[in-house]
C-alpha cells in the first residue's frame, strides 16, 4: 500500500459497466516528508475519501477486493483515510519518542 | 488506474479465440496536464472509445475484471472515456 493524497477527481460518463456508481479520484503519491513522488495516478474510492486527503491505497488485483462481489476493474483504489497528518511517523526513533512521551503523560 | 488517449488502432487476424470480435487499441498514457508520457500500450476496449480520446486504462490482472473480459487473455483494457479532470491547484 501506498501513502497518498488526493488531488483531483475524474469524471467518466462512458465506462464499463462494472464500473458503475463508482467515484474515481486522482492520488499523488509521497515520500516520507510527504512531498509529492511519482506521477499520480487514477483510483476508485472504496472509503468515501474527499480532495486535500491523506489516503493510503492499494495496487494490482488486490485492488478490486473490497469490491469483490462486482468485480470492479481497478487496479488502483483508496483503502484508508489517514486520521491526521500528525499520524505519519517515518522514523523509528521519533515513533519510540513519541511512545515515550504517551507513557509519561499517562502517569 | 491511468489516463491515457487513444493515437491508434491494433489489427490481428491470427490471435487467440477469446480476443476474436475484441477491438484492440494503442494508447498513450498522458499527464494530468495532457502532455504525452513515454511509451505506448495496447489495450482492449470495452466502452467504445474513439480516436484521440481521453480514456481510463487499467492494467494488470485487473483488467479481466472488466465486464465482459472474464477468461480473455488481457493485461490492459480501456475502462472508460473521460469526460474531465479536475485537479486542485498545489499551492491549495
Amino acid at each position: 500500500m501506498q501513502l497518498a493524497r488526493v488531488i483531483g477527481t475524474v469524471v467518466a460518463t462512458m465506462k464499463n459497466d462494472s464500473l458503475d456508481g463508482r467515484k474515481l479520484l486522482i492520488v499523488q503519491s509521497l515520500n516520507k516528508n510527504l512531498g509529492p513522488q511519482g506521477k499520480p495516478l487514477v483510483a476508485v474510492d472504496a472509503v468515501g475519501a474527499g480532495i486535500g486527503e491523506l489516503v493510503f491505497w492499494c495496487r494490482g488485483k488486490e485492488a478490486s477486493f473490497p469490491f469483490k462481489r462486482e468485480d470492479t476493474p481497478t487496479d488502483c483504489t483508496i483503502v484508508g483515510i489517514v486520521d491526521s497528518e500528525k499520524h505519519v511517523s517515518t522514523s523509528s526513533e521519533s515513533l519510540a519518542a513519541r511512545y515515550e512521551k504517551q507513557i509519561t503523560t499517562d502517569r | 488506474m491511468i489516463i491515457a488517449r487513444i493515437v491508434g488502432t491494433v489489427v490481428s487476424t491470427q490471435k487467440d479465440e477469446r480476443l476474436e470480435g475484441r477491438k484492440l487499441l494503442i494508447v498513450r498514457p498522458i499527464n494530468l496536464d495532457g502532455t504525452d508520457t513515454s511509451g505506448y500500450v495496447v489495450a482492449v476496449d470495452t466502452v467504445g472509445a474513439g480516436f484521440h480520446e481521453r480514456v481510463l486504462v487499467v492494467a494488470g490482472s485487473s483488467a479481466r475484471l472488466a465486464q465482459g473480459m472474464k477468461d480473455v487473455p488481457v493485461d490492459a483494457a480501456v475502462v472508460g472515456v473521460i469526460d474531465t479532470v479536475d485537479v486542485m491547484s498545489p499551492e491549495a
